[in-house]
């Protein structure tokens, strides 16, 4: 395997009540550490509400984590200054959930895919326009796509612009949250297709972050299960679509509908909603919701261990599988 | 409509976000009446020193206190002074002051909103309560306590009067760009590595133009109502300088409110005619700016 591009250690990231209020802290990400490797791609999956984005925005730094290392190729990011940081953006983007959003109304595509170019100041116009054009090209959009605004384009070409703008500065690194999960179904495959190849021709290296396990299992070499900001357990994709260890991977796997409608399937129903990070369960986080969870559950927060080579869980019960 | 609309697409550059609010505006009735009333107005106070034979402060001895005629088409004042001359002078004075105040009070509201809204939190709660303070002056009072300190001549009262209206506009600034910080391409821009200036003015100011520009028209109305006012109790533009404001102090006396109707109905009129004319224009480009109306 290739060397680790990118490690997060002991990530953290509480929101703190407003100065006037005495809110309680929400604790959207508790410890979390992961490795990605060079041109690996890595699955970020768990219900609404588990910190999936934000995680992603975390380790990009567009929102400040409160704790914890963020290395790239061995630079902490997270003890950067802010100038420092500014530099360090080049290699690594952003591809935002919501394409209707993430595209400003006021600028043409042109300049939405120079600005990059233009903020780190690179190249002088007419290389801008170049390396834009090139960017078009390589999400299959039209030249002439250059001098249009974003509301002339439809939901799939707005994505594949967001795609373009994060390629333009030619990032090692891609944090793409929830790509596709704002598209039409039909649409969907083109952009994780397009995802896919360009992932694979300029070797990027990936954080894919979904709650759609199919587009997971086609696109990742790894998943990590995320519930309530904890990671609940970590495996390359195959093992995990086929021994899935933690109670809340088989829970979550077993809600993935299946295309055969003779297949009897033993649906294993997860009661309540995912609590609240305000105020969170003690021990282990799942352990409410969980259908085999013990009294000793509630006494301690179960480490992420290897259970083999690459697979890690956070779960005590070593007797379920 | 569908047929211009799909020639749009086809064409190679087609119309910004600004280019069609525009359109919109042209095909607004009242806003289109207000542009001309305005710009004929404007035109006619710039330009009356070329086509008018008198200047606002030369006497003429034999037409003192003399109605309409042909000679001096509004007739003249106490000492002499025509009256026509002296309302374009004014006219020009109220719209320079106007334009002057209301273009400092956005460039202070823009500033001191960006500040409040990129700054973080303890600066926002700093600079905030600060406007409220500014707000809560009861603004004649602080407009007379500010007029006796600054005095009285035009750029006293450009000062006063952009003093005291940038906190309303600093608010809605502060508003719009708290909104607009979290909104997904703005953190891309962050992602690229955007610093402030970069944020502020390449999608601050270009997301704040359709607050800032309907703020600049209903606010030059205002400007020309309150230099009016200040003028009125005699603190803005003293005279012998001419101004709509002190133009209508003489109607104080009973006599040439009675007897001389010409010499404060002409400014007066000129007043309501142009402040109307400027609240229709920008009427029209709020509903221009209106991203609802982009639905019809």
């Amino acid at each position: 395997m290739a060397a680790t591009f990118l490690s997060v250690r002991h990530l953290t990231k509480h929101f703190a009540p407003n100065a006037f209020s005495r809110g309680p802290v929400v604790r959207a990400l508790e410890d979390i550490s992961f490795d990605i490797a060079r041109g690996q791609v890595v699955g970020l999956v768990g219900e609404s509400g588990s910190g999936k984005t934000t995680l992603g925005r975390s380790v990009l730094r567009l929102i400040e984590p409160t704790s914890g290392e963020i290395s790239f190729n061995g630079v902490d990011i997270a003890k950067l200054s802010a100038s420092q940081l500014r530099r360090q953006r080049c290699g690594m983007q952003y591809i935002f959930q919501d394409p209707f959003a993430s595209l400003s109304p006021r600028m043409t595509i042109g300049q939405i895919l120079t600005e990059g170019l233009d903020i780190q100041g690179i190249g002088n116009r007419s290389e801008r326009r170049a390396k834009a054009e090139k960017a078009l090209a390589a999400v299959e959009l039209p030249v002439d796509a250059y001098d249009r605004y974003a509301h002339e384009f439809s939901g799939g070409q707005r994505q594949r612009i967001g795609i373009a703008r994060a390629l333009t500065l030619e990032p090692e690194f891609i944090v793409a949250d929830e790509p596709v999960s704002a598209l039409d179904v039909s649409i969907q495959a083109q952009v994780i297709n397009l995802l896919r190849d360009l992932q694979v021709r300029l070797g990027l290296t990936m954080l894919f972050i979904s709650h759609d396990l199919a587009v997971v299992e086609y696109i990742c070499d790894t998943v990590i299960v995320l519930y309530l900001g904890r990671i609940m357990e970590v495996a390359p994709a195959a093992e995990l679509y086929a021994w899935p260890q933690h109670p809340y991977t088989r829970a979550l796997l077993s809600a993935v509908p299946s295309l055969d409608p003779m297949a009897k399937q033993d649906r294993q129903m997860l009661k309540g909603d995912i609590p609240s990070p305000a105020n969170p369960p003690s021990g282990c986080v799942f352990r409410t919701r969980c259908p085999v969870a013990l009294a000793a559950c509630a006494g301690v927060v179960p480490p992420l261990r290897a259970t083999s080579d690459g697979h890690l869980k956070a779960c005590i019960r070593d007797d379920i599988s | 409509m569908t047929i211009t609309a799909s020639v749009g697409t086809a064409r190679p550059r087609t119309k910004g976000p600004l280019r069609r609010a525009l359109d919109r505006f042209t095909e607004n009735g009242a806003a289109r009446a207000g542009l001309l009333i305005v710009i004929p107005i404007l035109v006619a106070v710039s330009t009356y020193h070329l086509w008018w034979p008198f200047g606002p402060n030369a006497i003429d001895l034999r037409a003192i206190n003399k109605g309409p005629s042909a000679i001096h088409w509004l007739g003249s004042d106490g000492v002499g002074r025509d009256v026509m001359a002296r309302l374009l002078q004014g006219g020009r004075i109220s719209m320079l002051v106007a334009v002057c105040s209301v273009a400092i009070s956005i460039v202070i509201g823009f500033l001191v909103g960006a500040v409040a809204s990129f700054g973080g939190r303890v600066v926002d709660g700093t600079v905030m309560r600060f406007v409220d303070l500014a707000m809560t002056l009861p603004p004649v009072i602080f407009l007379l306590v500010l007029a006796s300190i600054a005095g009285t001549g035009i750029a006293p009262t450009i000062l006063v009067i952009s003093l005291l209206s940038w906190p309303v506009l600093s608010r809605m600034v502060r508003a719009r760009l708290l909104e607009l910080r979290e909104r997904d391409f703005v953190v891309a821009a962050r992602g690229m590595g955007a610093g402030l200036s970069h944020l502020l003015f390449r999608h601050g100011l270009p997301n704040c133009i359709d607050i800032l520009v309907v703020y600049a028209t209903l606010q030059i109305a205002n400007a020309i109502l309150l230099e009016a006012g200040l003028s009125f109790l005699g603190l803005g533009i003293a005279p012998p300088e001419a101004s709509w404001g002190n133009m209508l102090n003489l109607a104080r006396s009973t006599v040439v409110l009675e007897q001389y109707p010409w010499q404060w109905m002409f400014p007066g009129a000129a007043l309501v005619l142009t402040v109307l004319a400027i609240n229709f224009i920008g009427d029209g480009l709020r509903d221009a700016f209106d991203p609802r109306s982009d639905l019809n």
